[in-house]
């Protein structure tokens, strides 16, 4: 091209750009899935049969952490005949990642905190991915330098500036370090405490809980009326507990079971005294582990196709599934079906599953968007951590994507999360999904802005996941309720598998329901081995 | 004013004057070559270039002259003036532009020619006022004579005076001070052709007043507030993406600086660089393919090559600027000897241990880590574990390793953390150390993934080590002797802590 030929064509492309009002936004971006078209038109019922109904031993429905996990575990038993159909085009749920050309980047779930060695599962899953390295002279296990989240872990935004930690030290008043205190004696005591059984009261995944009648009765108050009740008051600790209800359970204080408050704390606790364990993270969160999940599916992972219908027939199920990428019609008849999705769709899919208790599991929406910058910000105060916390937001900051990779200069991702905490969950719902896009990065910018008044300048990208059904929500009396307890329980020959089953939305509960429905299969194929839980 | 009625102009006087402006002149445009070759480097072609430009601006003032008509005396003094202010500020002017703007040579360029106009028309004036005082002939014959001396004297004094004494911003601004005591000198001398002179005085005096004012804060003017804090005269100064580069000069010598740490000085910096290199040779006296992490300064390249085994070196350092630096800076380029231009030198520029975790290349014999002190949770990772487990994986089976890894006396836990963060990464480790005087007492780490001899033999003809000096180095005194530290993990990162804490006790 000539050069006077390359100005007239930069000239005409220009004009009509010159024309158009200014963007109000520097930078592009869009909502991403999950497909809620699709989801919702399972409600709708009614769809004919397909052409012919393949014969298969087991079908897993829902490519989640739980449903990946049971397959997983059905590879490990020797099982080669199952398949697992996810609804969206990638699998991992609420685990997923993305992957763009500055960096991967969790879509939601972003760590883990590493496993005690009681807690098999996780620690075999660990040492396929070369994560777990061995086990020290006590016999604790010892995990990979690069996968241990990397210092500064976190950081929190207040009084115009970055500290260090999540819990703000400075301006404490002595009363406010003493309630501190007093708080995490509570958390020891229950970390101490073990039943006639010699089970602890919190551990992970809690079907290792004691079920002895003092922790149970935590579940019957708010954690609000529990720090209440001992007199716990201080701002700046209800605020933390408050930020790891929200950051955990997309619930506040007053909306969350005290055992579940404690919970959080008391099972991640290494021994009385001792501090939190550490976590495991990766750049993509914990999409890491999703992908060596999958791995176990191989091509019997069948993403973008939704189980219609699930009915029993003479010797096992009919089901019927629509595969929205080819536009067809499919159907298996298996032996046995792991429904490896939350209980709301299962009452639409599940012929004749009628669980009234299943009206009670809650779950709390979440917006998550992934901003990509050309720069980092300016940071006068304390440095850029893994974990990025606004005091003063409703949202829960950010985490960078680049802090694991060891990226410290230049371009990064930010994955920054926001539960809608609000008591009522269809409303929450109803307000998250009226956002566009616009103003969804409206809501992430002014959130950001009193941290970062550069950040504008600075974003290329900005993506939003709207996660109608992020959480379960642990409210109190759920989670030791026996008729909540009993949904894990098959129906004929549909077994579940969901971290929504435990009553909190965690990796390690998704994938020991997974790994728990799997061994039932195994169990009533006759393929009895020993439990990997 | 009685003075006004005196006849005849103070023509020997006014000859002296022409000494002295041609003296400014002359040191303006040495400063602006000399700023510009430190700032750019390639001096050849910033003295070439500015000069030329002074030049051919003063041949436009000369010309110009001729369109200034009355009023000779009066206009002779604010000339003066205006080059006190343009010329004695050059120096700070463009010390703040090379800073804090894009545009340094534009700047560079119109300060050069502005100066060179204004002192174009010094002579051309001056001289008008005199020709009907003194014969043509006598008139030409003294002021060149005069302007050429003080050339001459501007020309000698300049480096052997000026600059080692007073630096570029105070030479500048003295100047600038001795231009305008011209002008107010002028105002007595031409007072005959002056008319009234009060407002004319109070003007000189002003000048004066805000050149004093500013040779006073020189520090201040200089490159924000550092020259106080470097003690010595800033002679490049750069903002990278990653830090901020400074040089000063003076005492003889002349010292890097990253984020106002000292990086080296080149009074004493053979030591350091002896130590970080040559014991590793003399445990791998055949390395070929020798890594160097960090170091873009040049200067462990240049003492890794005078061994003659190696081949190929490549040096990951993280700033562009620095590394650009190295190889332009004239005295840095010097002290190195243009060591990053040798066809055995790659350059990478990345964060080394990005570089390690995403980059396969054929394993080296011979590594060198020469990282900044760990004084921020950036740097702290380059000191981990997982660090030295990624080195390990780009090395040969036998290759060694040499780390700079703090003071053993003035930080003795940060030193002795890197050794048993080194040896939890399955190294074997022979810390070693030396005298730096710039540093205080210095510390390094040699390891290998075999164990090994402490090296006993050195490359001949070093300025500092011997084969003696060298085994002597691995004796450690009582007091910086090993004591217990934790392993400095990514997820721990506890040497960016213990090093906080222990140089705090030393600043």
């Amino acid at each position: 091209m000539k050069r006077r030929d390359f100005l007239a064509a930069t000239a005409a492309a220009a004009l009509p750009l010159a024309c158009r009002p200014k963007p109000a936004f520097p930078f592009g971006g869009e909502l991403v899935g999950p497909n809620l078209a699709l989801g919702h038109w399972l409600k709708g019922g009614a769809f004919p049969d397909p052409e012919r109904f393949e014969p298969i031993s087991t079908l897993v429905v829902g490519g989640g952490v739980a449903g990946l996990s049971a397959a997983w575990r059905l590879a490990g038993g020797g099982l080669d005949d199952f398949a697992v159909l996810e609804l969206e085009t990638e699998p991992g749920g609420t685990s997923r990642s993305g992957q763009n050309h500055v960096s991967p980047f969790p879509w939601a779930a972003h760590y883990l905190p590493v496993p005690d060695r009681g807690n098999h599962a996780v620690l075999r899953l660990l040492k396929e991915c070369g994560v777990l390295e061995g086990f020290d002279a006590k016999g604790d296990p010892v995990f990979a330098e690069e996968a241990t989240v990397r210092a500064p872990e976190e950081r929190v935004f207040a009084h115009g500036q970055w500290w260090e930690g999540l819990y703000l030290r400075a301006g404490a008043s002595p009363e406010d370090e003493r309630q501190y205190h007093a708080f995490f004696r509570e958390v020891d005591h229950w970390a101490a405490f073990r039943d006639r059984r010699d089970r602890p009261a919190f551990s992970i995944p809690r079907s290792r809980c004691s079920d002895a009648p003092e922790a149970r009765a935590l579940d019957q108050l708010t954690f609000a009326a529990w720090l209440d009740q001992h007199g716990l008051q201080s701002p700046r600790l209800r605020w933390l507990l408050d930020y790891a209800c929200r950051d955990d359970y997309g619930s506040r204080l007053e909306t969350t079971s005290a055992w579940a408050g404690l919970f959080y704390f008391a099972a991640r606790k290494q021994g009385p005294g001792e501090d939190s364990r550490p976590l495991l993270t990766w750049p993509q969160g914990n999409g890491f582990l999703v992908d060596h999940l999958r791995r176990a599916s191989g091509d019997r992972l069948r993403c973008g196709v939704a189980a219609t219908a699930i009915r029993p027939d003479k010797d096992g199920l009919l089901v019927t599934a629509w595969d929205a990428a080819n536009q067809r019609r499919l159907g298996w008849r298996a032996r046995r079906v792991i429904f490896a999705g939350p209980q709301h769709v299962a009452k639409h899919v599940v012929e004749g599953l009628a669980r009234p208790t299943a009206a009670r599991i809650h779950n709390a929406p979440w917006l998550v968007a992934n901003l990509t910058l050309r720069a980092r910000p300016k940071e006068p105060t304390f440095p850029l951590a893994w974990d990025n916390v606004l005091r003063d937001s409703e949202a829960l900051g950010y985490v960078a994507a680049t802090h694991q990779s060891l990226r410290d200069h230049g371009p990064t991702v930010l994955t920054w999360y926001r539960p809608f905490a609000g008591a009522d969950c269809d409303a929450e719902r109803a307000r998250m999904r009226a956002l566009d896009w616009p103003a969804c990065a409206r809501m992430v910018l002014d959130d950001l802005r009193p941290a970062h008044p550069d950040l504008t300048e600075l974003v290329t990208r900005l993506d939003v996941m709207r996660w109608g059904h992020a959480m379960v929500r642990p409210t109190p009396g759920l989670l030791w309720d026996p008729e909540f307890l009993a949904l894990a329980r098959p129906f004929g020959a549909v077994h579940f598998a969901h971290t929504e089953l435990s009553g909190l939305a965690l990796f390690e509960e998704a994938q020991d329901h997974g790994v728990r429905a799997a061994e039932e299969v195994l169990a009533a194929l006759g393929r009895r081995g020993k439990s990997w839980r | 004013m009685d003075e006004a009625a005196q006849p005849t102009l103070k023509a020997p006087l006014l000859f002296l004057s022409v000494l002295l402006i041609s003296s400014c002149g002359l040191i303006y445009e040495l400063v602006a070559g000399t700023l510009s070759s430190y700032l750019l480097g390639d001096s050849v072609t910033q003295f070439s270039t500015v000069i030329g430009v002074y030049l051919s601006a003063m041949g436009l003032g000369s010309y110009l002259s001729k369109f200034l008509q009355r009023g000779l005396a009066r206009r002779f003094v604010d000339l003066e003036l205006a080059v006190a202010l343009v010329g004695g500020f050059s120096a700070p002017i463009l010390f703040q532009a090379f800073a804090h703007t894009h545009a340094f040579r534009v700047v560079l360029y119109s300060v050069v020619a502005s100066v060179g106009t204004l002192v174009g028309l010094e002579i051309p004036i001056l001289m008008r006022i005199l020709k009907d005082q003194i014969r043509f002939k006598d008139l030409v014959a003294g002021v060149l004579t005069l302007d050429y001396i003080g050339a001459l004297f501007a020309s000698l004094l300049f480096p052997l005076l000026f600059m080692p004494k007073l630096g570029l911003v105070r030479t500048s601004l003295l100047f600038g001070l001795l231009n305008a005591a011209v002008g107010l000198w002028s105002t007595h001398l031409l007072v005959s052709q002056l008319g009234p002179t009060r407002m004319i005085r109070l003007r000189c005096l002003a000048v004066l007043a805000i050149l004093a004012v500013g040779l006073a804060f020189a520090g201040k003017f200089t490159l924000a507030v550092e020259e106080e804090i470097f003690a010595d005269e800033i002679v490049y100064a750069r903002d990278s993406e990653y830090q901020r580069i400074v040089l000063t000069r003076g005492r003889g010598s002349f010292q890097l600086f990253l984020n106002g740490n000292l990086q080296f000085s080149s009074a004493d910096e053979y030591r350091y660089h002896e130590a970080l290199v040559h014991p590793a040779f003399g445990v791998r006296p055949d390395a070929q393919r020798v890594l160097i992490c960090g170091g873009g300064d040049g200067l462990a390249v240049r003492e890794v090559l005078k061994h003659p085994s190696v081949r190929e070196v490549v040096l990951v350092d993280l700033d562009p600027a620095m590394t650009d630096m190295a190889r332009r800076q004239p005295m840095v380029r010097t002290l190195n000897g243009a060591a990053l231009d040798d066809p055995r030198v790659r350059v990478v520029n990345a964060d080394a241990m990005v570089w390690l975790q995403e980059n396969a290349v054929a394993p080296f014999d011979l590594a060198l880590v020469d990282f900044p002190d760990p004084n921020t949770y950036a740097l702290g990772k380059l000191y981990t574990a997982r660090f030295y487990r990624l080195l390990q994986r780009r090395l040969t089976a036998d290759a060694v390793i040499a780390v700079q890894s703090t003071s053993p006396l003035m930080a003795r836990e940060s030193f002795w953390c890197i050794t048993a963060t080194m040896e939890s990464a399955g190294l074997k480790v022979r810390p070693y150390h030396l005298a730096v005087p710039s540093f205080g007492v210095w510390g390094f780490a040699l390891a290998s993934k075999r164990d090994f001899a402490v090296p006993t033999r050195v490359l001949p003809g070093l300025r500092h080590l011997s084969d003696e000096a060298t085994a002597a180095m691995f004796a450690f005194p009582k007091d910086m002797d090993r004591v217990p530290v934790e392993v400095n993990r990514l997820d721990n990162q506890v040497l960016v802590h213990l090093y906080a804490r222990e140089w705090r006790r030393w600043s």
